[in-house]
């Protein structure tokens, strides 16, 4: 009898600090079975980021630098323009990257930069609390939009694997979820094809994923899991929306 | 046999797993683990595990091996 | 005979990074700082190495912060505005421990307040100007010699101890021209860059960070950073002495200021007044030592600064005890620059003989 699914080597075999039913735990999974897959660990620098996501390096076996909230971008370039021969990603949260980090998102995008930048959209600010975050969808009761969240006041969410790939330096530009096993697989290959598009040279690299955060959305795992794919998935659609090599 | 081994100490009970096991071979257990949660248990019926790992792939915690 | 160039300070100082081995540039376009943004852009890419000129000074900093994890010297400039964007980054490194260059070719505040040469940045600059306790290397040129030489000495310091440097000009010396006398970089022993980020196969895991939550993990790593602060203000202290061997009045300043004030010294000095300048190099670490044993026979200090009074402050907690010390500040703005008639006079106010 053989192991037919084992944790990645890139994943240390350690404890997360994420809540039960988290789906970063999945995400970071399929970032290191690629990294795995391609053979990458050792020649990457990864960027974390400020929110949950930020113990990227307690839990990947990979070098990485810490940015501040939303500079991820700014840092990823700085840091690829000095190692080209490095493959370089960013992993950020919807707060940090869509949010705070809006300028230098657009700008890294849009230069063109030879990164793939790795966005986990839950819909909330999970590290402080579950502030309305600018995914937040419409009518979404979070701590800081307590009668949820009003469109007219507070505007709309932002559909960023849309908008990136609307820039011309943008390469790649996709969304993908983990809450069922099909989405998964579907995830595993938008990530492939984003990891192929720096591998091989060919520009900036952006996968969405959507995300589960029981803790701050006040529901259980399997209840928050299935809000991924009823609410989230209806508003922020799953596909490819830029694709410039036909990878 | 295909089976699955779960690490009871790195699961933390979300229950993703029962939910992606086709054959529904996967439960939460009533005993409470060293970290407070209530780890999924793994019980064979007389339907049998075919291996397919998707409990493995839900699994947010990396916590589930599988053998083929 | 050296080769002498007629250059502005602000080209002087891209030089200087240059010869010093800086590779990687990026900034925003904020006056008087322009040239050097302009004459890196031309010069990078001959040179293999990288310009960008980012979307923001925040960006342009943190891919400084990006390019230096991995061992690169970089560098980025601006001016007082864009320094205060900066400086939630620049906090960051101190934190990290990442050497790179950072230039203020300062100019009047507060706010938008104007491009004329002013020194209100000084607190910002040595008191760590962004949260959290720190201090960055800063130093202080006051010709276009030193624009070039302090530059080249920025990055070593930087990558001896581990920590930003910032060159702390103003449009007096960024945008004037001097002769300058171009010279290799001095050796200077360095240390291995063995926190540089470089992927696992060249060794096991490196983190950059300064993020730490264990217990008693951000106290030690706090002390550490003020041991760098105590070693640096023991070894690296610099200024220059003009003329203080037999002064009864010492003016001092630094950079442009400074400049100003020594031309009013050298007219004191045809006066018959025993008057000399202590000049800080290094504002941090401030070489409070200079100042000590100076005033154990000069009694009389004169602090002219381009502000209401900042580096005065470091002055009167380094002189000796029965030190008296005066200040002249001019807090710029259009047509405040001091003319050296002006300091002359501030010095036959407080001379004795």
């Amino acid at each position: 009898m053989q192991q037919v699914f084992r944790r990645p080597e890139s994943l240390k075999d350690v404890q997360t600090h994420f809540c039960p039913g988290c789906h970063h735990g999945t995400i970071h999974r399929i970032v290191a079975e690629t990294l795995d897959e391609f053979d990458l660990a050792r020649k990457t620098i990864g960027v974390a980021s400020i929110g949950c996501s930020v113990f990227l390096y307690s839990y990947f076996d990979l070098d990485v630098v810490e940015s501040p909230h939303g500079r991820a971008p700014a840092v990823a370039t700085g840091v690829k323009r000095a190692r080209p021969d490095r493959f370089v990603f960013t992993y950020q949260g919807d707060g940090d990257l869509a949010a705070i980090g809006t300028a230098e998102i657009i700008h890294a995008a849009n230069r063109g930069e030879d990164i793939t930048v790795i966005f986990v959209n839950n819909t909330t600010y999970g590290m402080t609390g579950g502030q309305m975050a600018p995914t937040t969808l419409p009518g979404q009761r979070t701590s800081t939009s307590p009668y949820g969240r009003r469109s007219e006041k507070e505007g709309f969410p932002v559909r960023v694997a849309e908008l990136l790939s609307g820039l011309d330096g943008v390469a790649f530009s996709a969304r993908a979820a983990v809450n069922s096993p099909r989405n998964i697989m579907d995830a595993k290959k938008q990530m492939k094809k984003a990891f192929r598009y720096q591998i091989e040279g060919k520009g900036f690299s952006f996968v969405e994923f959507l995300s589960a955060c029981p803790t701050n959305w006040g529901m259980g795992a399997i209840e928050a899991n299935e809000r991924v794919g009823r609410e989230m998935c209806e508003y922020f659609r799953l596909g490819t929306f830029k694709n410039t090599a036909n990878l | 046999m295909p089976t699955i081994e779960i690490d009871e100490l790195r699961c933390k009970g979300c229950g993703l797993c029962t939910i992606a096991c086709p054959k529904k071979l996967i439960t939460l257990s009533e005993q409470i683990n060293n970290h407070g949660y209530t780890p999924a248990l793994f019980q064979e019926t007389e339907i049998k595990c075919t291996g397919c790992a998707l409990c493995a792939e839900m699994c947010p915690d990396v916590a589930i091996k599988v053998f083929k | 005979m050296a080769k002498r160039l007629l250059v502005r300070g602000n080209e002087a100082i891209c030089m200087g990074a240059i010869e010093a081995g800086c590779r990687y540039y990026f900034g925003y376009p904020i006056t008087p700082q322009n040239d050097i943004p302009e004459f890196m852009s031309r010069e990078m890419p001959g040179l293999n190495g990288e310009f960008i000129q980012a979307e923001s000074e925040i960006a342009s900093i943190n891919m400084v912060l990006g390019a230096a994890a991995t061992g690169a010297r970089a560098m980025t400039s601006s001016s007082s505005p864009g320094i205060s964007l900066k400086m939630e980054t620049i906090s960051y490194m101190a934190g990290m421990e990442i050497p790179c260059l950072i230039v203020n070719i300062s100019r009047s505040g507060p706010g938008l307040g104007g491009i004329d040469a002013s020194q209100g940045d000084y607190f910002q600059a040595v008191k760590g100007g962004g949260h959290g306790g720190y201090h960055i290397i800063v130093l202080a040129p006051s010709s276009i010699q030193e624009m070039y030489d302090l530059t080249m000495l920025a990055f070593d310091l930087a990558e001896i101890y581990r920590m930003p440097a910032m060159i702390l000009g103003d449009a007096v010396v960024g945008q004037m021209k001097e002769p300058l006398i171009p010279h290799p970089r001095p050796h200077r022993e360095l240390p291995a860059k063995d926190w540089a980020l470089r992927g696992t196969e060249e060794g096991g895991q490196r983190v950059v960070k300064s993020l730490f939550l264990g217990d008693g993990e951000l106290e030690a790593h706090n002390w550490k950073l003020f041991a760098k602060y105590r070693d640096l203000a023991a070894k690296e202290a610099r200024w220059e002495d003009y003329e203080t061997a037999d002064a009864t009045l010492i003016a001092t300043g630094f950079g442009s200021a400074a400049r100003i004030a020594k031309t009013a010294v050298a007219m004191a000095r045809e006066e018959g007044m025993k008057v000399g300048l202590l000049r800080p190099i290094t504002l941090f670490p401030f070489p409070a030592k200079a100042f000590a044993s100076a005033t154990e026979h000069c009694k009389t200090v004169l602090d002219i600064e381009l502000n209401t009074g900042q580096m005065v402050e470091d002055v009167r907690l380094s002189v000796a005890r029965d030190a008296e010390v005066h200040f002249y500040g001019r807090p710029s703005g259009t047509g405040s620059l001091p003319t050296p008639e002006e300091l002359l006079e501030q010095i036959r106010r407080y001379y004795r003989n």
